[in-house]
């Protein structure tokens, strides 16, 4: 997967209104047996997407071509259960470059910044107003403004402000990652292992 | 100042803190499993390097193996691939692997306590959400993503943001009938399955302070299940008793030293929570789940909320309003990380035993480690089972998850003692009723939901 920066995305988005989806049902366990991090956009939300048979389940909202962009809304609560970061290459690799939510879980919304996948969290009120916007119209488009810490929605013209850390911001814009930094400093890890028992 | 528990290991373990972002937080301990480490053997090979500090990871063989027939190779392909890698990177990087056919292999949160290599005020990560189940020991332990355990095999530092702290206080006995699985889920059940998102949890209370160390990791393993980043539980006797002695324990001089440091690690008086929540023990009564994520529970002699999630319960064939004691059970799973140890295999055996599991149910007793298990055979318990009709495996994670081949067929009901009952999580299209393992235990007897208090 190439790591990328982040600054601006407008983009239409796919709306998944269901509350509490976890990493389970973004990749099922049965699909983390490859050894590389390509590939696994293909089963994103296997089960809720595909029937046993492999035919695709026709009311699932990936499957509606209305639905397209780079922008995914979901649900509060996202991502929770299993640390499994198959599921943050999962969405990056399905076409997805920012995450909506109202509500994200700790370890998934690390992986997905681990990966260039952006995760932005927004008010309830905002949530709903997306998802109803959408709803009237597939077409509409959302704006992501990393450096400004801003999303709008670009129809209603409603913008909230969202929060991430100075340090993580930087490594998005200028396509870093944390473990860049932390052989920067391996001298100083050095030197701290010395004096810790 | 006065400072809590977590407080204490954190900042003995910040090498540095960068001025409006994260901390550099260093690494004692890191475990690793065969379906989160290949990429990141890849990640740093791509980039040239070594891995930093080989001598403090420990790795094992858990979630893709078969728990019957170890001895042969892995039937499919991709796990065995997956299984090889493991043993071909951590050759080539010299790190310890308790892989299969070892006597110390196991669930990766089980072997680590069993072995004394999880130990107080540790930081300890591994590339898993359960990894909170070390924090029972009175360490920071929590669950990381694959570039992550990258970054801790190049540098073993990690880059993190210290979390909100919650401390959860139950106080008073346990009712009749009542372990430590209903006091998590009953929490669960209260809080909600992200009632704890962005804090780091601490357990206190006389009646986590009476628990085994076995109960307090099935408290801690969970923690994750309301969203907490971890769980602990401060170190005291029960802790100490526990980790003497064990293979990788310090011993002599050191153990005295040690012990003087770890008898430091407890949340002082004054310390401050962001926030507290106290419960009473006699509210808590043997507890089930209905839905699909973990704070769908009530007691077992209760009923399903009229407001449950329809579409959870459309997914579980169940009804809101209804009683759920009674309700027929197709298999009961025994194992997992948050309750596979001996302590629970003795529990179930001791009420099992000279009873027979109902027709209707099929019955599987997976041990968390090859330790548990030849504990199990050494103790008799093995016989116990047998008599029961119930199938002893092999150690691994078998249903909690079903990567391998041990999967829960569609549509069917399963009680198991593990910690996640998520749509498909035991197999595509399974249905999970989370239990502990005493009710688990009725349920094989019955076939059927049942309140554990009503046989003992
Ligand atoms: S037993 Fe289940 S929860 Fe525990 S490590 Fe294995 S798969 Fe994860």
């Amino acid at each position: 997967m190439s790591k990328k920066s982040i600054n601006k995305v407008t983009s239409t988005a796919v709306p998944l209104r269901e509350e509490n989806v976890d990493t389970d049902q973004i990749i099922p366990a049965r699909f983390l047996k490859a050894t590389s991090r390509e590939g696994f956009g293909e089963n994103l939300f296997r089960d809720w997407r595909y029937n046993s048979d492999g035919s695709p389940k026709k009311d699932f909202v990936l499957n509606n071509p209305t639905y397209t962009g780079r922008i995914l809304v979901a649900g509060k609560n996202f991502g929770c259960g299993s640390s499994r970061e198959h599921a943050a290459w999962a969405i990056k690799d399905a076409g997805f470059d920012v995450v909506v939510s109202s509500f994200f879980a700790d370890i998934f919304r690390n992986n997905a910044l681990n990966n260039f996948l952006l995760p932005v969290t927004v008010s309830e009120e905002f949530l709903q107003d997306l998802f109803a916007t959408i709803q009237k119209d597939p077409q509409a488009t959302i704006t992501v403004d990393l450096e400004a810490q801003t999303i709008t929605n670009d129809t209603t013209g409603r913008t909230e402000k969202f929060e991430i850390n100075n340090y993580k911001k930087t490594c998005l814009l200028n396509g870093y990652d944390d473990i860049d930094y932390l052989l920067s400093i391996r001298g100083e890890i050095e030197s701290f292992e010395k004096t810790h028992a | 100042m006065a400072k809590t528990l977590f407080e204490k290991i954190w900042d003995r373990h910040v090498v540095k803190t960068i001025d409006g972002g994260p901390s550099i937080l260093y690494i004692d301990k890191h475990l690793i499993h065969e379906v989160t480490s290949p990429q990141a053997f890849k990640g740093i090979e791509n980039r040239g390097l070594e891995v930093f500090r080989p001598r403090q990871i420990v790795a094992t063989a858990d979630h893709n193996v078969p728990t019957i027939h170890q001895e042969l190779p892995i039937k499919e392909e991709l796990s065995r691939v997956q299984v090889q890698q493991l043993v071909d990177n951590c050759k080539r990087h010299h790190i310890e692997l308790y892989g299969l056919g070892h006597p110390y292999q196991g669930i990766v949160h089980v072997i680590g306590p069993e072995l004394g290599i999880t130990q107080p005020g540790m930081t300890i990560v591994c590339g898993d959400s359960h990894t909170s189940t070390h924090g029972a020991f009175g360490s920071i332990a929590f669950g990381i993503g694959t570039s992550e355990v990258e970054m801790v095999m190049a540098t073993q530092c990690l880059m993190q943001s210290k979390p909100k702290l919650k401390r959860i206080n139950v106080e008073g006995p346990l009712g009749k009938g009542v372990v430590s699985k209903d006091i998590i889920l009953y929490i669960i059940a209260k809080i909600s399955a992200s009632g704890a998102t962005g804090y780091f949890v601490e357990y206190a209370g006389s009646a986590i302070r009476n628990l085994s160390m076995e109960a307090r990791m099935t408290i801690c393993n969970m923690s994750i299940e309301m969203g907490a980043r971890g769980g602990m539980i401060a170190p005291d006797e029960t802790t100490f008793q526990y980790v003497k002695g064990r293979e990788f324990a310090p011993n002599g001089a050191e153990w005295d030293k040690k012990l003087a440091g770890w008898q430091q690690l407890y949340s002082d008086k004054d310390a401050k929570f962001d926030l507290e929540i106290n419960i009473d023990a006699a509210e808590i009564e043997p507890m089930i789940t209905y839905g699909t994520n973990p704070g769908m529970g009530v007691s077992v002699g209760g009923r399903i909320p009229t407001s449950a999630d329809p579409k959870a319960l459309n997914y579980m064939g169940l009804q809101a309003g209804t009683a759920i004691k009674g309700k027929k059970v197709d298999y009961v799973f025994i194992g997992s990380c948050t309750n596979s140890r001996i302590e629970d295999l003795r529990q179930v055996a001791s009420f099992v035993k000279g009873r027979k599991k109902a027709d209707n149910v099929e019955v599987w007793v997976v041990p968390g480690s090859k330790q548990v298990e030849q504990q199990a055979i050494k103790e008799g318990i093995d016989k116990v089972f047998e008599a029961a009709g119930f199938n002893l495996r092999q150690p691994g994670c078998s249903a909690c998850l079903a990567m391998n081949e041990d999967k829960i067929p569609a549509g069917k009901y399963c009680i198991s003692t593990s910690n996640r009952n998520f749509e498909g999580r035991q197999g595509p299209n399974a249905r999970t009723l989370l239990a502990s393992p005493l009710t688990a235990a009725v349920a094989a007897i019955t076939g059927e939901v049942a309140d554990i208090r009503e046989f003992i």
